[in-house]
């Protein structure tokens, strides 16, 4: 990898190793021979598996990121937190109903937070994750589904908690719960499907099945994207 | 004279004086000041459930034994604060229940558990009950 | 219209909807509009009573700066915080005064909350409805009534954490009077029990219910003994072990007959002629209205 910019000093890990300093986290890690064989997905802060500790040179507050979207900085102390251990519970949505007690049954921990909003400093989502908590504590589901919407689970709040919550996991419940009962059904789901299920995209489908690598490379490359919509 | 001064002065282990000393520090109550009158025993309503009564519980700290450490007593209290208007003293014995929970729970130690509950109760109960439960009885 | 800043807490939006509704129709019909805080947290149920927690602080200051911020907004007309359910009071009311008095705990409060938002500044007053009621005048309460309460027997139960511990409470520690003087301006006939203070069990309903079981039924029947229709109280976890245990009352006493226990405001809203959404009474265990009904307070 070749870069002309200036060089920074950062620690993987407690290693010390000199980086370009206009790269992000990740790609740093790679310029100074590390391989993810975890903790890496999109690579364009959509899918949370990069989360990333790390304090900053004469600070002692520990901060939270997504590898792939935060450039390093003279002196970073960094970690991975490629996973974080949590039980997802299982339900059925046709079978819960939006309310606290739904909240309290799957994930009674909620009643442990201290509002101590640690969550909320962790977060690289700048989500406001102690009030969503809270919100569903209280069965507020609509604030907590809106309120967490850019959560993409990347466990850093999780780790951080001292009340042992799962934060992410009782925001993901809250916005199927809201989507399901508050906020949906949404017609133009419902519009698509029907399309689907009558066959529309049938002869589609089947192209893009027998399609060739090329053609499918081709295809991938010249696609139109309207960043606008 | 000088004798009966000499036999009425309390002196403590070094380690009884140790756990006396954090349980005042902990709880900010004089326990020394208790005369054992037993008032804060005879109003508090979990007694049936306790193997020491609160006074007993004051009086162990006052001597430092860490022996109230492992009670019931501090487990079933409610910090329901009959005793703190009880006391002659002015001793509020629900904070020296609280220091003593506090020192056994800051040891890696929950006397109740959530995962303990079916979903029916974690349903049913007001959430205020199973706040203040895990804030009284986990770490 | 008089607007106060009401923090209602978790469980008056949840199990306690009724305490809720009917609080803030039976506000609103003595000219004060009660105002949720936007943002608000749980307040943590009890106070933090060790001497060196700091940690268990920051949820009841969050929600003073809540009520600071619409203060300084212009939202509310009073720097006062109404509190209905007695563990939020009890909590909130403790941890403003430590926030007050104690400088060096108050101190590591805003260095933990440290740039997270505005700081809060001790200013709110941490206040109970019931107070509210009396500094208004029970005159104003009489005014409002419609219907009045006569003939039904309420014991008032003040439970714990209204009036302890000393210099806390919303009255007198040892002979409370603020409830008795509440139903007598609604017309009720009052009946004085010795244990109204005396503790439900609390939390330990979570895990030792039997040990509830005992207690409620201590209660009760001295109220019953008393000659007591029906029960009145101010907090959610009292009304849940004296109410809904009542199924747990009976497996170990099993001649013990039922008896409602309501929220205070419930019977306000009843004697205001308020309506069936803000009294609620369905949401209640053991059905009071069939009792209400009988007394000719209710409509068949
Ligand atoms: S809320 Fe938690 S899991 Fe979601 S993005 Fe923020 S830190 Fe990550
Ligand atoms: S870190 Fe945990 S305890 Fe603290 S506010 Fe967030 S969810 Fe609550
Ligand atoms: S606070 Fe605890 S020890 Fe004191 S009277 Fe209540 S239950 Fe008994
Ligand atoms: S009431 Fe006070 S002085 Fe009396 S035994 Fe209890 S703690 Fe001691």
């Amino acid at each position: 990898m070749e870069n002309n910019s200036e060089k920074i000093t950062i620690y993987v890990m407690g290693k010390k190793h000199m980086v370009p300093e206009d790269l992000t986290i990740m790609k740093a890690m790679e310029y100074s021979g590390h391989q993810f064989t975890r903790g890496a997905g999109c690579r364009g802060g959509y899918c949370g598996a990069c989360a990333t500790l790390y304090r900053k040179k004469g600070s002692y507050k520990l901060e939270g990121a997504l590898a792939c979207q935060k450039i390093v900085e003279d002196g970073m102390y960094i970690a991975q937190i490629p996973f974080s251990p949590a039980e997802k519970k299982t339900y059925i949505l046709d079978e819960i109903k939006p309310e606290a007690a739904t909240i309290l049954e799957y994930y009674p921990e909620v009643s442990r937070c201290l509002a101590c909003n640690t969550c909320t400093k962790a977060c690289p989502q700048d989500i406001m994750v102690m009030d969503y908590v809270q919100a569903s504590l209280r069965g507020d589901i609509t604030q907590a589904a809106k309120l967490s919407f850019d959560c993409i689970s990347c466990g850093l709040c999780a780790v951080r908690c001292p009340a042992e919550i799962v934060p992410y996991n009782v925001s993901q419940l809250a916005r199927r719960l809201y989507a399901k009962y508050i906020d949906g059904p949404s017609e133009h789901v419902l519009e698509r499907v029907k399309e689907v299920e009558e066959g529309v995209y049938d002869q589609d489908i089947k192209e893009l099945m027998t399609a060739s690598k090329e053609t499918l490379a081709e295809r991938y490359n010249t696609r139109e994207i309207d960043l606008n919509e | 004279m000088s004798s009966f001064r000499s036999t009425s002065v309390l002196r403590l282990h070094p380690e009884n004086k140790v756990f006396n000393e954090r349980i005042k520090e902990l709880s900010g109550e004089e326990i020394d000041l208790c005369f054992q009158c037993g008032a804060c025993s005879s109003g508090c309503p979990m007694t049936q459930e306790m193997d020491y009564l609160p006074s007993k519980i004051i009086r162990m700290t006052q001597l430092g034994l860490d022996e109230a450490l492992d009670s019931g007593t501090i487990w079933v209290c409610t910090t329901c604060f009959n005793c703190e208007v009880s006391c002659p003293r002015g001793i509020d014995v629900a904070n020296v229940m609280e220091s003593l929970r506090q020192l056994v729970l800051r040891k890696k130690y929950d006397r109740v558990s959530l995962d303990e509950l079916t979903p029916e109760e974690l349903r049913e109960l007001p959430p205020i009950a199973i706040i203040s439960n895990q804030r009284k009885l986990t770490g | 219209m008089t607007k106060l800043a009401y923090y209602p807490g978790c469980t008056l939006k949840t199990t306690a909807k009724n305490f809720d509704d009917s609080t803030v129709a039976s506000a609103k019909a003595l000219g004060i509009e009660l105002v949720e805080p936007e943002r608000w947290n749980c307040c943590g149920t009890v106070h933090a009573l060790a001497k060196d927690d700091v940690m268990h602080h920051l949820a009841p200051v969050r929600n003073m700066l809540r009520v600071q911020e619409m203060n300084s907004e212009g939202q509310v007309d009073s720097k006062e915080m109404i509190t209905l359910c007695a563990m939020c009071y009890n909590t909130l009311k403790r941890s403003n005064q430590t926030f007050n008095e104690d400088s060096d705990k108050k101190q590591k409060i805003q260095d933990i909350m440290f740039k997270e938002e505005a700081t809060y500044s001790g200013s709110v007053e941490v206040k109970h409805f019931l107070e509210t009621l009396k500094e208004m005048g029970w005159d104003k309460v009489k005014e409002a009534v419609k219907t009045p309460l006569t003939g039904l027997k309420v014991a008032p139960y003040y439970g714990c954490l209204l009036l302890r511990p000393r210099g806390i409470g919303i009255d007198d520690t040892d002979n409370p009077r603020i409830i008795e003087d509440l139903f007598e301006a609604l017309g009720a006939e009052v009946v004085n029990f010795a244990y109204k203070q005396k503790c439900c069990g609390s939390y330990n309903t979570v895990h030792m219910k039997e040990v509830v079981g005992d207690l409620a039924h201590k209660i009760l029947k001295q109220a019953k003994d008393g000659g007591a229709d029906i029960l009145a109280t101010a907090c959610p976890l009292c009304e849940y072990n004296l109410g809904p245990r009542q199924e747990q009352v009976k497996v170990q006493y099993p001649s013990f007959d039922s008896i409602p226990v309501v929220y205070f405001t419930q019977l306000m809203s009843l004697a205001f002629g308020l309506g069936d959404e803000a009294m609620a009474f369905e949401a209640n265990r053991p059905d009071p209205r069939p009792l209400l009904r009988e007394k000719g307070l209710l409509e068949e």
